[in-house]
């Protein structure tokens, strides 16, 4: 089997959630706070939530709070369509947000101070991360360790990566392009959809894939 | 009617789980991160102190969060506040306020707080590296962090969102004086300097009141009580406190026997720090009269499987309370995926979704025919068990609770 050239190190990642004081009654409230709340607070609502959204009907609490909060069907379901995949950084994703919810206002202006049903209270995660004695040098110890991960630590390789460097790509796909010189692999990696299924889905999906690779 | 005071039902207690026992439920690699992060915290000391260590969510956390702090090499002591019937009733009465419930505070009840709060003080150490203050009682013990470097946190487990200006305008600068606070949920907080972090409370699924229970245990509570396991059973799990709304809860089960042969289980206790739960349990008693459909049941605080036994056997589980911390009855109901009849107040819209994992009402109109409407979709009620025990599994159980206390004590650590 296919050594390495460096060794994918595994760690334990957690996430304590701060709730911060801002909070958003109406759209044009969203639409001025997303522009001013801070970068980890922006990147917790879209992404770090997807642990707890199995249930719901959309996979980030912008477009769930649009939904649930404000019967706003038309902007819960554009802002759901967001892709982290078309984005590079926490800016561009606070961008594309505001952009959303402000064309929209633009559109249906009686939305915009209509009180919501309850409002949005904006939170962030503060992320610790703890390095493990655990590496792999080949898929199989990859694929290994990805089985005996917690869904946080998975979260933080498969999802928060991405928004590190490299950018865009997880640290999975990451080292099987770098470290083992396997880019289609890389790429079927990055194809797997994490916003339409839960954690555990999307383990299953990983391991499926460097299982067929493997075999 | 039963109004009744049983002993606890005679069975073996069965050995006190440790770390390594979860691993069943939550899997082996959450339990390897948690050794993982404490290993970080290895030598550090924490105190937690709340006002009662019987009756009550909070001292049932304490209970099984403590000893599995020190099997992880976080030496963890729990003291609990010592005080008077006249200092609980002031507390009791500050705890209705702070849910927004008016009052008429009297100067000397002031007075009283900070006096008992000193003798506690002066009678507690407090050298440890964390404290940790559970709810308002506790609070003015954080005058002992005067000349010391220790971090000082405060675990605020009511819903603070309406609080009564008079009641917090006193204790507020008591919680500035923190570190950090933790809530149950966002929209329990107030604007305040500190930190303020989301701690979601937990439950134990190996603790007597949650463990799987054979069938013949759960008959054997059934007949004791006389509740007939052939009729269905809508029971509410709380203490005798109006905020919970028991009698809203006989007058809901009275709208659903118009058209439902079933039964109505009231069953909970008192806690050493509720003085009002007498005159509540007369109340209910009054509103129930004479119909012996009404089983209200007076529990010591003990009697963990015989309420895990009234829940299994239960057909919906209701929690209609006004006001609600919360409410972990709820978690316990989803964790043996009842079908759950709640209020959308404090932290249930956070484990009741609704129509997902539980159905939400706001009035005693609702409650009953959401009851009527499970009892008359029977698939329906067992999907949303299902989907509710998967929430409870992935959000609410004690491993989670014991990661966020190590993730605060090296963010704090760290500060």
């Amino acid at each position: 089997m296919k050594q390495a050239k460096r060794p994918f190190e595994f760690v334990a990642a957690s996430y304590l959630i701060r709730i911060r004081p801002e909070r958003a009654w109406t759209l044009t409230e969203l639409a001025q706070h997303l522009q001013a709340v801070s970068e980890a607070s922006i990147f917790y609502h879209t992404f770090q939530s997807l642990e707890s959204h199995h249930y719901t009907t959309f996979s980030n609490d912008f477009a769930q709070w649009s939904l649930a909060a404000c019967n706003e069907t038309i902007l819960a379901e554009e802002l759901s369509a967001i892709d982290l995949r078309d984005i590079a950084t926490v800016e561009e994703l606070r961008s594309a947000l505001t952009g959303t919810v402000e064309n929209y206002l633009r559109k249906t202006p009686q939305s915009g101070d209509r009180p919501a049903f309850e409002p949005f209270y904006f939170c962030e995660a503060v992320e610790t991360v703890v390095p493990l004695a655990s590496r792999a040098f080949t898929l199989k110890e990859l694929a290994e360790g990805i089985r005996q991960m917690s869904l946080h630590t998975l979260h933080h390789h498969f999802i928060n990566a991405r928004l590190r460097p490299k950018l865009g790509v997880s640290d999975f796909s990451n080292w099987t392009e770098d470290s083992l010189g396997l880019p289609e692999l890389a790429k079927r990696l990055d194809r797997i959809d994490f916003y339409t299924n839960t954690l555990e889905g999307v383990r299953k999906e990983i391991l499926q894939v460097l299982d067929s690779w493997i075999h | 009617m039963d109004s009744l005071t049983h002993s606890a039902i005679p069975v073996d207690p069965p050995p006190v789980p440790h770390l390594e026992d979860y691993a069943a439920v939550v899997g082996q690699a959450e339990i390897h991160e948690l050794r993982e992060l404490a290993m970080r915290l290895s030598g550090r000391r924490v105190k937690m102190v709340n006002s009662t260590a019987v009756g009550g969510g909070v001292a049932e956390i304490l209970n099984r969060l403590v000893p599995l702090l020190n099997e992880l090499g976080v030496q963890t002591q729990w003291e609990v506040l010592k005080g008077g019937n006249d200092f609980f009733a002031v507390t009791k009465a500050f705890h209705n306020a702070l849910h927004g419930e008016s009052c008429e505070c009297r100067p000397e009840w002031f007075d009283l707080f900070l006096t008992v709060n000193e003798e506690n003080r002066r009678q507690m150490g407090f050298d440890e590296d964390f404290i940790v203050i559970h709810d308002p009682q506790p609070l003015a013990l954080v005058q002992a962090r005067e000349g010391r470097n220790n971090h000082w946190i405060w675990r605020c487990h009511i819903d603070l969102s309406r609080p009564n200006a008079q009641v917090w305008n006193f204790l507020r600068p008591m919680v500035e004086r923190f570190d950090a606070a933790m809530f149950s949920a966002p929209p329990f907080t107030q604007s305040l300097p500190i930190p303020q972090y989301l701690f979601y409370p937990s439950i134990d699924p190996l603790s007597d009141k949650n463990r799987e229970l054979p069938p013949e245990f759960i008959q054997s509570v059934l007949e004791r009580f006389q509740v007939d396991p052939k009729r269905p059973i809508l029971t509410q799990i709380s203490r005798f406190d109006r905020l919970k709304d028991p009698v809203g809860v006989v007058q809901a089960y009275r709208k659903v026997r118009k058209y439902f042969d079933c039964q109505l289980v009231l069953a909970g206790g008192g806690a050493t720090d509720d003085p009002e739960g007498d005159m509540v349990l007369r109340e209910v008693q009054e509103a129930a009269q004479t119909d012996p459909d009404i089983h209200i049941l007076n529990l010591p605080p003990w009697s963990h499987l015989e309420i895990n036994a009234l829940q299994r056997a239960s057909t919906i589980v209701i929690q209609k309370s006004l006001r609600e911390g919360f409410g972990l009855t709820v978690a316990e109901a989803l964790l043996k995926k009842k079908p759950v009849v709640a209020s959308a107040v404090g932290g249930i819209p956070v484990q009741v979704i609704h129509k997902v994992t539980g159905v939400l009402a706001h009035s005693i109109e609702g409650t009953a025919y959401q009851i009527r409407f499970l009892l008359s979709n029977p698939d329906f009620a067992r999907r949303l068990g299902e989907n509710g025990h998967e929430h409870v599994k992935e959000n609410f159980l004690l491993t989670h609770n014991i990661r966020r206390y190590l993730l605060l004590f090296l963010t704090l650590q760290q500060q």
